[in-house]
């Protein structure tokens, strides 16, 4: 078609990939999402400027804002790093959000236990207990994939739904509050397992350290250590892993353990902070956002703490959007995944440069 | 009627709808692309069927629109993954994640909403039969007509020149190149009857299957369907009768339930998820049995050099 025009835009690959484009493609990204979003919010006859403050101005505007921008970023960016290693080792788990919600399930589980006697050791238990069950979730997927070479995209999927019904049966049978009026949930844990606030009057706690914390000791893995750089040559250039003698066994156990015990401190976190007890709404697809967390953040822990609070400012944007403009709150999910398209169609451009050729073939 | 033959018809029906989604990834998949965006297409196409159903009142008119749907976002997915040469994994995802989240917005209004009353479909004569009227020939055109399509598509991959022009693009994209046979056009094509396919099963969900719209109502039918080529090896008669038994295993839940059997309905609920990675589990035991079947060229991007 374009030909009809005798004007042709081709793709030259280039020599090298450009890093200035590394760095320019999720900017460039954000931008057409946002000009996308803009032409949505027209359409449905939305004053765009009033679409635009909504998820860009009230999410920062003040300290408490800031506070529940925290909150909503810390699962994701601890979600993220943990998929960082994954993805970096070419190791597909998409099922983080099985992950997080059953490292929820067993913080809960331990969370229950606590009563007014209990010590504030409880709250360090709880965070174990989520990254113990995580990793017991994603070992699943690891020890099918190393047995039996069975797809780790599908049985990480596959188990998310698992997980669900997991948290389902607890929270609607044994688990259930005999005290809560017949609703779907367990009691809510004493205060005593409360995630430390960071700062009185907001609803942010010490998690977001602990995420910090994790970017950090992510970035030294990946760039000051040999078991770091052993782990991803196995998904930079296989061949060259084997040849190394680099196991890619032991790359695909690290991926799914340290990626599975990082979902299951964030649905740790989740439970015995923000949300308190547990109840079929523990699933709130950080799992699944922490994914586009990790491309857009470039699998680079700087880059994956801008990104979760970039994502964080989309979920309270979807939010905010229901209560003031009266659009249903899965327009975060539109956002989400345009954002990713738009990401990967921007990151041909690092690896391929636009030619525009004028005139007849 | 029958509690027995009333679980056949309903593993039939809930069968169909895999058939029609698997059929049509291995298409796809033939010419060497694997779209993980499945279960969004299924979800915008039920959607988009379900919308036409309620404004038109005719559920043929619902099924072009699944379709429609689902070759628009198969296009979109194939543009960037074919010309864009954009990760085929990242982007089926995020194809799945966009059309999660683009039909729960775009749903909201169609959550309440009811379809008009279908007629019932019954063939003459042999619906009347004692048993297997009730079991197989009361179903809904769009059954026998995913039977034709195995045989339909078993006849043109393996008959036809221009099955194996697909096959051969699958195959060795380089070869068929170098042939002078336009890959990338060959390999979009491939891509949006897969995702026509995925369309018309999202919207037989909402139209015929669950005759209703509500978020995230595929429930992983989509990748249950991705699955589902593997195990049957890229073979379209395998392809059905797998889409079969986990229609089985579906309605195995409701018809143990309604024995009463004294299982949590939770558990029941993981079977079709459990039975996917059992049965994944089975089949890639053997890595030289999946090797020998699957197209060579899957999951790797193609660049013509200029």
């Amino acid at each position: 078609m374009a030909e009809f025009f005798k004007l042709r835009l081709q793709l030259e690959a280039r020599p090298y990939a450009s890093r200035t484009w590394g760095y320019l493609s999720p900017v460039l990204a954000l931008l057409i999402t946002v000009v996308i979003g803009v032409l949505l919010f027209i359409a449905l006859g939305k004053n765009p400027l009033q679409g635009l403050q909504v998820f860009f101005w009230e999410p920062i505007r003040s300290a408490y804002a800031l506070g529940e921008l925290l909150v909503k970023a810390t699962p994701l960016l601890i979600i993220a790093l943990g998929l960082a290693v994954c993805f970096r080792s070419n190791v597909w788990n998409i099922g983080a959000e099985g992950q997080f919600v059953i490292g929820a399930v067993t913080a809960g589980g331990v969370a229950m236990l606590a009563d007014k006697s209990t010590g504030a050791w409880i709250v360090p238990a709880i965070v174990l207990a989520g990254a113990l069950g995580g990793m017991l979730w994603a070992g699943i997927t690891a020890l099918l994939r190393d047995r039996f070479n069975a797809n780790e995209i599908l049985v990480s999927l596959m188990l998310v739904y698992v997980a669900d019904m997991v948290l389902s049966y607890l929270v609607y049978g044994p688990w259930k509050d005999p005290a809560g009026y017949n609703f779907p949930q367990t009691k809510t844990f004493d205060s005593v397992t409360q995630i430390p606030k960071l700062i009185a009057g907001s609803r942010a706690n010490i998690g977001i350290l602990l995420a910090l914390a994790g970017a950090a000791a992510l970035w030294l893995y990946l760039y000051r250590t040999y078991a770091g750089f052993a782990q991803q040559v196995g998904g930079l250039a296989p061949a060259a892993a084997r040849y190394a003698g680099f196991s890619s066994r032991q790359a695909l156990w690290v991926a799914l353990l340290v990626s599975g015990a990082a979902a299951g401190v964030a649905g740790a976190l989740e439970v015995a902070g923000p949300i308190g007890q547990l109840s079929p709404y523990v699933p709130a697809g950080y799992g699944f956002a922490a994914i586009i967390v990790a491309f857009v953040g470039r699998l680079h822990p700087v880059g994956i703490i801008f990104s979760a609070l970039l994502m964080s400012m989309f979920y309270i944007g979807g939010e905010l959007a229901q209560s003031r403009l009266g659009l249903p709150k899965s327009l975060t999910g539109v956002f989400q995944g345009l954002l990713l398209f738009s990401l990967l169609a921007c990151d041909t451009l690092i690896a391929y440069r636009i030619k525009i050729i004028l005139g007849a073939r | 009627m029958d509690s027995t033959a009333l679980l056949l018809a309903a593993t039939l029906s809930a069968g169909t709808v895999l058939a029609i989604a698997a059929l049509g990834l291995l298409i796809n998949e033939k010419s060497g692309i694997v779209n993980l965006g499945a279960e969004g297409m299924m979800l915008c196409a039920a959607l988009a069927g379900f919308a036409t159903v309620v404004h038109t009142g005719n559920s043929w008119l619902g099924f072009g629109a699944g379709m429609l749907a689902g070759a628009l976002l198969a296009g979109l997915f194939g543009v960037l993954v074919i010309w864009l040469n954009t990760n085929q994994y990242a982007t089926g995802l995020a194809l799945s994640l966009f059309g999660a989240g683009f039909s729960a917005f775009a749903g909201t209004r169609y959550v309440q909403e009811k379809l008009p009353e279908q007629s019932h479909f019954a063939i003459p004569f042999l619906a009347d039969l004692p048993f297997v009227g009730p079991a197989f020939f009361r179903q809904h055109p769009m059954v026998y007509l995913t039977i034709a399509l195995m045989f339909g598509l078993v006849w043109f991959l393996y008959r036809t020149r221009a099955g194996l022009v697909l096959r051969s693009v699958g195959e060795s994209p380089e070869s068929a190149h170098a042939l002078g046979y336009p890959v990338r056009r060959i390999r979009l094509a491939a891509v949006m009857v897969g995702g026509s396919l995925c369309g018309l099963a999202g919207a037989y969900v909402s139209v015929v299957y669950t005759p209703l719209w509500v978020e995230g109502m595929i429930a992983g039918k989509g990748w249950i369907a991705l699955a589902l080529t593997t195990f049957a090896t890229w073979r379209p008669a395998r392809v059905l009768l797998g889409a079969y038994l986990f229609g089985g295993v579906t309605m195995l839940q409701f018809h143990l339930q309604g024995m009463g059997v004294d299982i949590p309905s939770q558990f029941l609920t993981m079977l079709p998820y459990l039975s996917t990675i059992v049965v994944l589990v089975l089949i890639s035991r053997n890595p030289q049995w999946i090797r020998l079947n699957m197209p060579s060229s899957i999951g790797k991007p193609f660049h013509p050099g200029s």
